[in-house]
Protein backbone atom coordinates (compact mmCIF):
# COMPACT_ATOMS: atom_id res chain seq x y z
CA UNK A 1 0.00 0.00 0.00
CA UNK A 2 2.92 2.30 0.64
CA UNK A 3 3.59 2.48 -3.09
CA UNK A 4 0.23 4.07 -3.76
CA UNK A 5 0.70 6.30 -0.76
CA UNK A 6 3.89 7.55 -2.41
CA UNK A 7 2.02 8.11 -5.67
CA UNK A 8 -0.65 10.03 -3.78
CA UNK A 9 2.09 12.01 -2.09
CA UNK A 10 3.62 12.85 -5.47
CA UNK A 11 0.34 14.19 -6.79
CA UNK A 12 -0.31 16.26 -3.70
CA UNK A 13 3.12 17.91 -3.71
CA UNK A 14 2.54 21.38 -5.11
CA UNK A 15 6.08 21.71 -6.51
CA UNK A 16 5.26 18.85 -8.87
CA UNK A 17 2.51 20.95 -10.41
CA UNK A 18 4.17 24.32 -10.88
CA UNK A 19 7.55 25.40 -12.17
CA UNK A 20 9.70 24.53 -15.19
CA UNK A 21 9.31 20.77 -14.75
CA UNK A 22 5.78 20.91 -13.37
CA UNK A 23 2.77 18.97 -14.55
CA UNK A 24 0.96 22.04 -15.86
CA UNK A 25 3.78 23.24 -18.08
CA UNK A 26 4.56 19.76 -19.39
CA UNK A 27 0.87 19.19 -20.07
CA UNK A 28 0.90 22.43 -22.08
CA UNK A 29 3.98 21.25 -24.00
CA UNK A 30 2.30 17.99 -24.93
CA UNK A 31 -0.90 19.76 -25.92
CA UNK A 32 0.85 22.32 -28.14
CA UNK A 33 3.04 19.72 -29.84
CA UNK A 34 0.03 17.51 -30.55
CA UNK A 35 -2.11 20.42 -31.73
CA UNK A 36 0.57 21.74 -34.10
CA UNK A 37 1.06 18.24 -35.52
CA UNK A 38 -2.64 17.55 -36.03
CA UNK A 39 -3.38 20.96 -37.57
CA UNK A 40 -0.48 20.52 -40.00
CA UNK A 41 -1.57 17.00 -40.85
CA UNK A 42 -5.15 18.16 -41.47
CA UNK A 43 -3.89 20.81 -43.88
CA UNK A 44 -1.56 18.41 -45.71
CA UNK A 45 -3.40 15.09 -45.53
CA UNK A 46 -6.89 16.56 -45.55
CA UNK A 47 -6.08 18.92 -48.42
CA UNK A 48 -4.57 16.13 -50.48
CA UNK A 49 -7.50 13.84 -49.65
CA UNK A 50 -10.05 16.48 -50.68
CA UNK A 51 -8.25 17.15 -53.92
CA UNK A 52 -7.77 13.48 -54.82
CA UNK A 53 -11.31 12.63 -53.77
CA UNK A 54 -12.75 15.51 -55.80
CA UNK A 55 -10.87 14.67 -58.97
CA UNK A 56 -11.06 10.93 -58.32
CA UNK A 57 -7.61 10.44 -59.80
CA UNK A 58 -4.54 8.81 -58.25
CA UNK A 59 -6.31 8.43 -54.96
CA UNK A 60 -5.84 4.71 -54.46
CA UNK A 61 -2.12 5.01 -55.01
CA UNK A 62 -1.87 7.76 -52.40
CA UNK A 63 -4.05 5.90 -49.92
CA UNK A 64 -2.06 2.70 -50.29
CA UNK A 65 1.23 4.55 -49.95
CA UNK A 66 -0.07 6.29 -46.83
CA UNK A 67 -1.18 3.00 -45.32
CA UNK A 68 2.11 1.30 -46.08
CA UNK A 69 3.78 4.16 -44.23
CA UNK A 70 1.87 3.19 -41.11
CA UNK A 71 4.08 0.16 -40.59
CA UNK A 72 7.05 2.42 -39.82
CA UNK A 73 7.68 2.31 -36.05
CA UNK A 74 7.49 5.89 -34.80
CA UNK A 75 10.25 5.30 -32.25
CA UNK A 76 12.64 4.55 -35.12
CA UNK A 77 11.64 7.64 -37.08
CA UNK A 78 11.85 9.83 -34.00
CA UNK A 79 15.31 8.66 -32.96
CA UNK A 80 16.62 8.68 -36.52
CA UNK A 81 15.55 12.31 -36.95
CA UNK A 82 16.86 13.27 -33.54
CA UNK A 83 20.41 12.17 -34.35
CA UNK A 84 20.63 14.02 -37.67
CA UNK A 85 22.84 17.09 -37.16
CA UNK A 86 20.52 19.25 -39.28
CA UNK A 87 17.54 18.46 -37.05
CA UNK A 88 19.05 16.95 -33.91
CA UNK A 89 17.59 18.49 -30.82
CA UNK A 90 16.51 21.74 -32.45
CA UNK A 91 13.90 23.59 -30.40
CA UNK A 92 14.50 21.09 -27.59
CA UNK A 93 13.47 18.14 -29.71
CA UNK A 94 10.29 19.78 -30.98
CA UNK A 95 11.35 19.64 -34.64
CA UNK A 96 12.19 15.93 -34.65
CA UNK A 97 8.98 15.14 -32.79
CA UNK A 98 6.95 17.35 -35.11
CA UNK A 99 8.16 15.63 -38.28
CA UNK A 100 7.91 12.09 -36.89
CA UNK A 101 4.43 12.62 -35.49
CA UNK A 102 3.21 14.30 -38.67
CA UNK A 103 4.23 11.19 -40.59
CA UNK A 104 2.07 9.25 -38.14
CA UNK A 105 -0.90 11.61 -38.36
CA UNK A 106 -1.22 12.01 -42.13
CA UNK A 107 -2.24 8.44 -43.14
CA UNK A 108 -5.51 8.19 -41.17
CA UNK A 109 -6.57 11.72 -42.15
CA UNK A 110 -5.70 11.29 -45.83
CA UNK A 111 -7.36 7.88 -46.07
CA UNK A 112 -10.56 8.93 -44.34
CA UNK A 113 -10.88 12.19 -46.26
CA UNK A 114 -10.41 10.39 -49.56
CA UNK A 115 -12.88 7.66 -48.66
CA UNK A 116 -15.36 10.27 -47.40
CA UNK A 117 -15.15 12.16 -50.68
CA UNK A 118 -15.62 9.01 -52.72
CA UNK A 119 -18.63 8.03 -50.61
CA UNK A 120 -20.48 11.17 -51.67
CA UNK A 121 -23.40 9.99 -53.77
CA UNK A 122 -22.76 10.42 -57.50
CA UNK A 123 -26.33 11.72 -57.89
CA UNK A 124 -25.58 14.48 -55.38
CA UNK A 125 -22.51 15.45 -57.38
CA UNK A 126 -24.58 15.50 -60.57
CA UNK A 127 -27.26 17.59 -58.89
CA UNK A 128 -24.64 20.12 -57.79
CA UNK A 129 -23.38 20.28 -61.36
CA UNK A 130 -26.93 20.57 -62.69
CA UNK A 131 -27.54 23.54 -60.41
CA UNK A 132 -24.65 25.24 -62.11
CA UNK A 133 -22.05 24.96 -59.35
CA UNK A 134 -18.45 25.06 -60.48
CA UNK A 135 -16.08 22.29 -59.40
CA UNK A 136 -14.72 24.42 -56.56
CA UNK A 137 -18.18 25.46 -55.36
CA UNK A 138 -19.40 21.88 -55.41
CA UNK A 139 -16.32 20.82 -53.44
CA UNK A 140 -16.78 23.53 -50.82
CA UNK A 141 -20.55 23.60 -50.37
CA UNK A 142 -21.61 20.05 -51.22
CA UNK A 143 -18.92 17.39 -51.21
CA UNK A 144 -16.71 18.53 -48.32
CA UNK A 145 -19.60 18.95 -45.82
CA UNK A 146 -20.90 15.49 -46.70
CA UNK A 147 -17.43 14.06 -46.09
CA UNK A 148 -17.08 15.68 -42.65
CA UNK A 149 -18.05 12.60 -40.59
CA UNK A 150 -15.33 10.60 -42.33
CA UNK A 151 -12.74 13.35 -42.11
CA UNK A 152 -13.43 13.77 -38.41
CA UNK A 153 -13.12 10.03 -37.83
CA UNK A 154 -9.65 10.32 -39.32
CA UNK A 155 -8.80 13.42 -37.31
CA UNK A 156 -9.92 11.73 -34.13
CA UNK A 157 -7.88 8.60 -34.79
CA UNK A 158 -4.85 10.69 -35.71
CA UNK A 159 -5.19 12.93 -32.64
CA UNK A 160 -5.43 10.01 -30.25
CA UNK A 161 -2.41 8.37 -31.84
CA UNK A 162 -0.44 11.60 -31.82
CA UNK A 163 -1.15 12.39 -28.18
CA UNK A 164 -0.26 8.83 -27.21
CA UNK A 165 2.93 8.81 -29.23
CA UNK A 166 4.04 12.31 -28.23
CA UNK A 167 4.85 10.60 -24.93
CA UNK A 168 7.79 9.05 -26.78
CA UNK A 169 9.04 12.51 -27.78
CA UNK A 170 10.30 12.77 -24.21
CA UNK A 171 12.81 10.08 -25.16
CA UNK A 172 14.45 12.48 -27.61
CA UNK A 173 14.55 15.28 -25.04
CA UNK A 174 11.32 17.13 -25.77
CA UNK A 175 9.75 17.76 -22.38
CA UNK A 176 6.12 16.76 -21.99
CA UNK A 177 4.18 14.43 -19.69
CA UNK A 178 6.21 11.54 -21.11
CA UNK A 179 9.24 13.07 -19.42
CA UNK A 180 7.98 11.87 -16.04
CA UNK A 181 7.62 8.34 -17.39
CA UNK A 182 10.99 8.27 -19.15
CA UNK A 183 12.92 9.77 -16.24
CA UNK A 184 11.06 7.51 -13.85
CA UNK A 185 12.08 4.45 -15.87
CA UNK A 186 15.67 5.67 -16.27
CA UNK A 187 16.12 6.50 -12.60
CA UNK A 188 14.31 3.36 -11.45
CA UNK A 189 11.80 5.62 -9.74
CA UNK A 190 8.60 3.66 -10.15
CA UNK A 191 6.53 6.26 -8.27
CA UNK A 192 7.50 8.93 -10.81
CA UNK A 193 7.00 6.59 -13.80
CA UNK A 194 3.63 5.43 -12.50
CA UNK A 195 2.38 8.93 -11.70
CA UNK A 196 3.49 10.21 -15.09
CA UNK A 197 1.79 7.28 -16.77
CA UNK A 198 -1.47 8.09 -15.01
CA UNK A 199 -1.23 11.66 -16.29
CA UNK A 200 -0.51 10.49 -19.83
CA UNK A 201 -3.43 8.06 -19.72
CA UNK A 202 -5.73 10.76 -18.36
CA UNK A 203 -4.66 13.12 -21.12
CA UNK A 204 -5.29 10.49 -23.81
CA UNK A 205 -8.77 9.89 -22.40
CA UNK A 206 -9.47 13.60 -22.28
CA UNK A 207 -8.43 14.07 -25.91
CA UNK A 208 -10.60 11.14 -27.02
CA UNK A 209 -13.55 12.67 -25.20
CA UNK A 210 -13.04 16.20 -26.55
CA UNK A 211 -12.76 14.89 -30.10
CA UNK A 212 -15.91 12.85 -29.80
CA UNK A 213 -17.75 16.02 -28.81
CA UNK A 214 -15.99 18.07 -31.50
CA UNK A 215 -16.95 15.55 -34.18
CA UNK A 216 -20.57 15.89 -33.21
CA UNK A 217 -20.45 19.68 -33.25
CA UNK A 218 -18.72 19.87 -36.63
CA UNK A 219 -20.98 17.36 -38.34
CA UNK A 220 -23.71 19.07 -40.36
CA UNK A 221 -26.98 18.65 -38.49
CA UNK A 222 -28.80 16.35 -40.94
CA UNK A 223 -25.86 13.92 -40.90
CA UNK A 224 -25.69 13.68 -37.12
CA UNK A 225 -28.05 10.80 -36.67
CA UNK A 226 -25.98 8.52 -38.82
CA UNK A 227 -22.89 9.54 -36.87
CA UNK A 228 -24.55 8.94 -33.55
CA UNK A 229 -24.82 5.26 -34.35
CA UNK A 230 -21.07 5.07 -34.34
CA UNK A 231 -20.52 7.70 -31.67
CA UNK A 232 -19.80 5.16 -28.98
CA UNK A 233 -16.48 4.26 -30.53
CA UNK A 234 -13.68 6.33 -29.12
CA UNK A 235 -10.70 5.16 -31.05
CA UNK A 236 -12.32 2.14 -32.51
CA UNK A 237 -11.00 0.60 -35.65
CA UNK A 238 -13.89 0.09 -38.01
CA UNK A 239 -14.68 -3.54 -38.61
CA UNK A 240 -12.53 -4.54 -41.50
CA UNK A 241 -12.80 -7.11 -44.24
CA UNK A 242 -15.85 -9.16 -45.07
CA UNK A 243 -18.66 -7.75 -47.08
CA UNK A 244 -19.69 -4.82 -44.91
CA UNK A 245 -20.36 -1.82 -47.19
CA UNK A 246 -18.44 0.35 -44.75
CA UNK B 1 33.09 0.22 -32.03
CA UNK B 2 32.25 1.92 -35.26
CA UNK B 3 31.48 5.37 -34.05
CA UNK B 4 33.20 8.32 -35.62
CA UNK B 5 31.71 9.00 -39.01
CA UNK B 6 28.00 8.37 -39.33
CA UNK B 7 27.13 7.15 -42.83
CA UNK B 8 23.48 6.63 -43.72
CA UNK B 9 23.98 2.89 -43.64
CA UNK B 10 27.00 0.67 -43.12
CA UNK B 11 26.79 -2.99 -44.05
CA UNK B 12 29.71 -3.98 -41.86
CA UNK B 13 27.58 -3.16 -38.81
CA UNK B 14 25.08 -5.78 -39.90
CA UNK B 15 27.66 -8.48 -40.57
CA UNK B 16 29.64 -7.69 -37.39
CA UNK B 17 26.57 -7.70 -35.15
CA UNK B 18 24.53 -10.37 -36.90
CA UNK B 19 24.12 -12.61 -33.84
CA UNK B 20 22.78 -9.73 -31.73
CA UNK B 21 20.42 -8.63 -34.52
CA UNK B 22 19.23 -12.19 -34.86
CA UNK B 23 18.59 -12.45 -31.11
CA UNK B 24 16.62 -9.18 -31.18
CA UNK B 25 14.59 -10.41 -34.15
CA UNK B 26 13.78 -13.65 -32.34
CA UNK B 27 12.71 -11.75 -29.22
CA UNK B 28 10.55 -9.47 -31.37
CA UNK B 29 8.83 -12.48 -32.94
CA UNK B 30 8.37 -14.15 -29.53
CA UNK B 31 6.81 -11.07 -27.95
CA UNK B 32 4.52 -10.55 -30.93
CA UNK B 33 3.38 -14.15 -31.35
CA UNK B 34 2.62 -14.58 -27.64
CA UNK B 35 0.65 -11.33 -27.55
CA UNK B 36 -1.44 -12.09 -30.64
CA UNK B 37 -2.05 -15.72 -29.58
CA UNK B 38 -3.19 -14.84 -26.06
CA UNK B 39 -5.12 -11.83 -27.34
CA UNK B 40 -7.02 -14.00 -29.83
CA UNK B 41 -7.67 -16.71 -27.26
CA UNK B 42 -9.22 -14.14 -24.91
CA UNK B 43 -11.00 -12.06 -27.55
CA UNK B 44 -12.99 -14.70 -29.37
CA UNK B 45 -14.89 -16.03 -26.32
CA UNK B 46 -15.45 -12.45 -25.13
CA UNK B 47 -16.70 -11.46 -28.57
CA UNK B 48 -19.09 -14.42 -28.64
CA UNK B 49 -20.46 -13.40 -25.23
CA UNK B 50 -20.75 -9.77 -26.30
CA UNK B 51 -22.56 -10.86 -29.46
CA UNK B 52 -24.96 -13.22 -27.67
CA UNK B 53 -25.75 -11.11 -24.64
CA UNK B 54 -26.43 -7.40 -25.10
CA UNK B 55 -25.73 -6.86 -21.39
CA UNK B 56 -22.13 -8.02 -21.77
CA UNK B 57 -21.48 -5.91 -24.83
CA UNK B 58 -21.16 -2.51 -23.15
CA UNK B 59 -18.70 -3.51 -20.40
CA UNK B 60 -16.57 -5.61 -22.77
CA UNK B 61 -16.25 -2.80 -25.30
CA UNK B 62 -15.84 -0.23 -22.52
CA UNK B 63 -12.89 -2.01 -20.94
CA UNK B 64 -11.28 -2.90 -24.26
CA UNK B 65 -11.52 0.64 -25.61
CA UNK B 66 -10.19 2.14 -22.39
CA UNK B 67 -7.16 -0.15 -22.59
CA UNK B 68 -6.80 0.76 -26.23
CA UNK B 69 -6.47 4.51 -25.75
CA UNK B 70 -3.90 4.31 -22.93
CA UNK B 71 -0.54 5.08 -24.55
CA UNK B 72 1.71 2.01 -24.60
CA UNK B 73 4.59 3.54 -22.67
CA UNK B 74 2.17 4.62 -19.93
CA UNK B 75 0.62 1.17 -19.78
CA UNK B 76 4.06 -0.41 -19.35
CA UNK B 77 4.86 2.02 -16.55
CA UNK B 78 1.50 1.46 -14.86
CA UNK B 79 1.79 -2.33 -15.06
CA UNK B 80 5.42 -2.41 -13.89
CA UNK B 81 4.75 -1.81 -10.19
CA UNK B 82 1.63 -4.00 -10.34
CA UNK B 83 3.28 -7.08 -11.83
CA UNK B 84 6.33 -6.32 -9.70
CA UNK B 85 8.88 -6.26 -12.48
CA UNK B 86 9.31 -3.47 -14.95
CA UNK B 87 11.53 -5.18 -17.51
CA UNK B 88 9.67 -8.43 -17.79
CA UNK B 89 7.70 -10.45 -20.29
CA UNK B 90 4.53 -10.32 -18.14
CA UNK B 91 4.55 -6.52 -18.08
CA UNK B 92 5.10 -6.26 -21.82
CA UNK B 93 2.69 -9.04 -22.72
CA UNK B 94 -0.20 -7.83 -20.56
CA UNK B 95 -0.01 -4.44 -22.26
CA UNK B 96 0.43 -5.87 -25.76
CA UNK B 97 -2.47 -8.29 -25.27
CA UNK B 98 -4.53 -5.33 -24.05
CA UNK B 99 -4.08 -3.61 -27.40
CA UNK B 100 -5.17 -6.63 -29.42
CA UNK B 101 -8.44 -7.03 -27.47
CA UNK B 102 -10.39 -4.14 -28.95
CA UNK B 103 -9.30 -4.89 -32.52
CA UNK B 104 -10.07 -8.61 -32.25
CA UNK B 105 -13.34 -8.28 -30.33
CA UNK B 106 -14.59 -5.51 -32.62
CA UNK B 107 -13.91 -7.49 -35.77
CA UNK B 108 -15.22 -10.79 -34.40
CA UNK B 109 -18.50 -9.22 -33.27
CA UNK B 110 -18.83 -7.48 -36.65
CA UNK B 111 -18.20 -10.82 -38.36
CA UNK B 112 -20.81 -12.62 -36.25
CA UNK B 113 -23.29 -9.80 -36.86
CA UNK B 114 -22.74 -10.20 -40.60
CA UNK B 115 -23.66 -13.91 -40.68
CA UNK B 116 -26.66 -14.14 -43.02
CA UNK B 117 -29.96 -14.93 -41.30
CA UNK B 118 -30.59 -17.66 -43.90
CA UNK B 119 -27.47 -19.56 -42.85
CA UNK B 120 -28.59 -19.44 -39.24
CA UNK B 121 -32.11 -20.59 -40.17
CA UNK B 122 -30.66 -23.44 -42.17
CA UNK B 123 -28.56 -24.50 -39.17
CA UNK B 124 -31.64 -24.47 -36.96
CA UNK B 125 -33.57 -26.41 -39.58
CA UNK B 126 -30.85 -29.05 -39.65
CA UNK B 127 -31.33 -29.48 -35.92
CA UNK B 128 -28.13 -27.80 -34.74
CA UNK B 129 -28.07 -26.77 -31.09
CA UNK B 130 -27.10 -23.10 -30.61
CA UNK B 131 -23.59 -24.13 -29.54
CA UNK B 132 -23.14 -26.44 -32.51
CA UNK B 133 -24.42 -23.71 -34.81
CA UNK B 134 -21.96 -21.27 -33.28
CA UNK B 135 -19.01 -23.59 -33.85
CA UNK B 136 -20.01 -25.01 -37.24
CA UNK B 137 -21.84 -22.10 -38.85
CA UNK B 138 -21.48 -18.70 -37.19
CA UNK B 139 -17.77 -18.68 -36.37
CA UNK B 140 -16.64 -20.16 -39.71
CA UNK B 141 -18.73 -17.56 -41.57
CA UNK B 142 -17.20 -14.82 -39.41
CA UNK B 143 -13.67 -15.97 -40.26
CA UNK B 144 -12.98 -13.33 -42.95
CA UNK B 145 -13.62 -10.62 -40.34
CA UNK B 146 -11.63 -12.46 -37.69
CA UNK B 147 -8.68 -12.74 -40.06
CA UNK B 148 -8.97 -9.07 -40.95
CA UNK B 149 -8.77 -8.31 -37.22
CA UNK B 150 -5.80 -10.64 -36.81
CA UNK B 151 -3.94 -8.81 -39.57
CA UNK B 152 -4.53 -5.40 -38.00
CA UNK B 153 -3.72 -6.69 -34.50
CA UNK B 154 -0.52 -8.35 -35.68
CA UNK B 155 0.70 -5.23 -37.48
CA UNK B 156 -0.12 -3.11 -34.43
CA UNK B 157 1.66 -5.43 -32.01
CA UNK B 158 4.78 -5.71 -34.17
CA UNK B 159 5.00 -1.92 -34.17
CA UNK B 160 4.36 -1.61 -30.43
CA UNK B 161 6.98 -4.18 -29.46
CA UNK B 162 9.68 -1.66 -30.41
CA UNK B 163 8.43 0.58 -27.59
CA UNK B 164 9.13 -2.14 -25.02
CA UNK B 165 12.80 -1.29 -25.56
CA UNK B 166 12.18 1.60 -23.18
CA UNK B 167 11.41 -0.88 -20.41
CA UNK B 168 14.42 -3.03 -21.24
CA UNK B 169 12.95 -5.57 -23.67
CA UNK B 170 12.17 -4.42 -27.14
CA UNK B 171 13.26 -6.99 -29.70
CA UNK B 172 14.28 -4.88 -32.67
CA UNK B 173 13.53 -1.81 -30.59
CA UNK B 174 16.84 -2.47 -28.86
CA UNK B 175 18.61 -1.74 -32.12
CA UNK B 176 16.73 1.54 -32.28
CA UNK B 177 17.56 2.70 -28.75
CA UNK B 178 21.16 1.50 -29.15
CA UNK B 179 21.56 3.54 -32.36
CA UNK B 180 20.03 6.57 -30.69
CA UNK B 181 22.24 6.28 -27.60
CA UNK B 182 25.45 6.17 -29.62
CA UNK B 183 24.15 8.60 -32.30
CA UNK B 184 24.60 6.12 -35.12
CA UNK B 185 22.12 5.66 -38.01
CA UNK B 186 22.72 2.07 -39.02
CA UNK B 187 21.23 0.22 -36.01
CA UNK B 188 18.10 2.41 -36.16
CA UNK B 189 17.65 1.66 -39.85
CA UNK B 190 18.23 -2.05 -39.18
CA UNK B 191 15.49 -1.97 -36.52
CA UNK B 192 13.15 0.03 -38.73
CA UNK B 193 13.59 -2.06 -41.88
CA UNK B 194 13.45 -5.42 -40.11
CA UNK B 195 10.31 -4.55 -38.18
CA UNK B 196 8.57 -3.41 -41.37
CA UNK B 197 9.76 -6.61 -43.07
CA UNK B 198 8.52 -8.67 -40.14
CA UNK B 199 5.09 -7.00 -40.36
CA UNK B 200 4.97 -7.66 -44.12
CA UNK B 201 5.92 -11.33 -43.75
CA UNK B 202 3.43 -11.82 -40.91
CA UNK B 203 0.70 -10.27 -43.05
CA UNK B 204 1.51 -12.55 -45.98
CA UNK B 205 1.42 -15.59 -43.70
CA UNK B 206 -1.96 -14.54 -42.36
CA UNK B 207 -3.31 -14.04 -45.88
CA UNK B 208 -2.05 -17.52 -46.72
CA UNK B 209 -3.62 -18.97 -43.61
CA UNK B 210 -6.90 -17.30 -44.48
CA UNK B 211 -6.86 -18.81 -47.97
CA UNK B 212 -6.51 -22.23 -46.37
CA UNK B 213 -9.06 -21.64 -43.61
CA UNK B 214 -11.69 -19.84 -45.67
CA UNK B 215 -11.42 -21.31 -49.14
CA UNK B 216 -14.90 -20.07 -50.10
CA UNK B 217 -14.08 -16.40 -49.82
CA UNK B 218 -11.39 -14.51 -51.63
CA UNK B 219 -9.17 -12.46 -49.35
CA UNK B 220 -9.96 -8.80 -49.33
CA UNK B 221 -7.65 -6.05 -48.28
CA UNK B 222 -8.52 -4.99 -44.75
CA UNK B 223 -10.37 -1.70 -44.91
CA UNK B 224 -9.18 0.67 -42.30
CA UNK B 225 -11.63 3.48 -42.68
CA UNK B 226 -11.40 4.83 -39.18
CA UNK B 227 -7.92 3.51 -38.87
CA UNK B 228 -6.23 1.84 -35.97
Amino acid sequence: MSFFAHVFGWFTTSSNWWGPQGILLLFWHQLTLSAVVVVGAVVLGGGLGLFLGHTGRGGLVAVNAANAFRAVPTLALLTLLAIQPAISLKWNGFLAAWIALTALAIPPILTNTYVGMREVDADVRDAAKGMGLTGGQSLRTVEAPLAVPFVMAGVRTASIEVVATSTLAAYVSYTDLGTFVISGLNENNSVLAFSGALLVAAMAGLVALVLTVLTRVLTPRPLRRRRAVRANDLALPQPVGGTQPL
Amino acid sequence: MLIGTNPFFRWSYVTDNWSQIQADLVQHIELSVIAVAIGTAISIPLAVLAWRYRLVRAPVFGIASTLYIIPSLALFAILGPITGFVASYPTAEIALVGYTLLIMIWNTVAGLDAVPEDARDAATGLGYTPTAALIRVDLPLALPFIFAGLRVATATVIGLVTVTALIGLGGLGQQITYGFNIGYNTPIIVGLVLSIALAAVADLLLVGAQRLAVPWSRTRRPREVAGV
